[in-house]
């Protein structure tokens, strides 16, 4: 399986789920530590893959996405954004109706 | 040494695609001193806040794409965190 196949199958099959520097428990990276802090605020179940383990993966999923830099946030399959984005529609509500409008529940009192 | 700071040529880059309303490159490669992909000295983490008529009607993502298209250059050549507040004057 090419790194972009393992990609696009991880994707597809991780309702929610974040390419990061180090992993959910053990962010290696501020950016990436952020992303982490929200999801988990927000209570939603998801996955975190941990660009780091494998150059490979690292520049696999710049290259799936488009995307020059890690964090990146995927929901049902769809590109969602980096640090900057996922934290400015965490403080519009954004992020949180979008959640809600792929099926995934949010934390109620869950508020920027 | 170059003789024009990283800093500088992302201002000049921006300036020239974009005609900014409002231009801010913020060199924060200090803050990051010690973590992942900080050199010291160099120029490896910075911030863009830019207002431009370019982001009228378009998505955050596209936006961010625009940002990231114009300064590929600065990713290839180290810049290692690239963080982007794109906003279209008014918002």
């Amino acid at each position: 399986m090419s790194i972009q196949q393992f990609i696009a199958n991880e994707v597809k099959s991780n309702d929610v789920i974040l390419f990061m520097k180090g992993t959910p428990q053990f962010p290696q990276c501020g950016f990436s530590g952020q992303v982490v802090q929200i999801l988990d605020y927000l209570g939603v179940p998801y996955k975190g893959l941990n660009v780091l383990e494998s150059d490979e993966l690292r520049q696999g999923i710049k290259a799936y996405s488009n995307w020059p830099t890690v964090p990146q946030l995927y929901v049902k399959g769809e590109f969602v954004g980096g640090c900057d984005i996922v934290r400015e529609m965490f403080q519009a509500g954004e992020l949180q109706t979008l959640l809600k409008e792929k099926g995934l529940a949010v934390r109620e009192a869950a508020r920027a | 040494m170059s003789p024009i700071s990283t800093v500088q040529r992302i201002q000049d880059t921006l300036a020239a695609a974009l005609s900014p309303e409002r231009l801010d490159v913020v060199d924060e490669s200090e803050r990051h001193a010690g973590h992942m992909g900080a050199v010291p000295g160099k120029t490896t983490h910075v911030r863009v806040l830019v207002t431009a008529q370019a982001f009228r009607g378009k998505s955050r993502i596209e936006r961010h794409r625009i940002v990231n298209e114009l300064l590929a250059a600065e990713m290839a050549e180290g810049l290692h965190a690239l963080a982007i507040v794109a906003k279209a004057p008014g918002e």
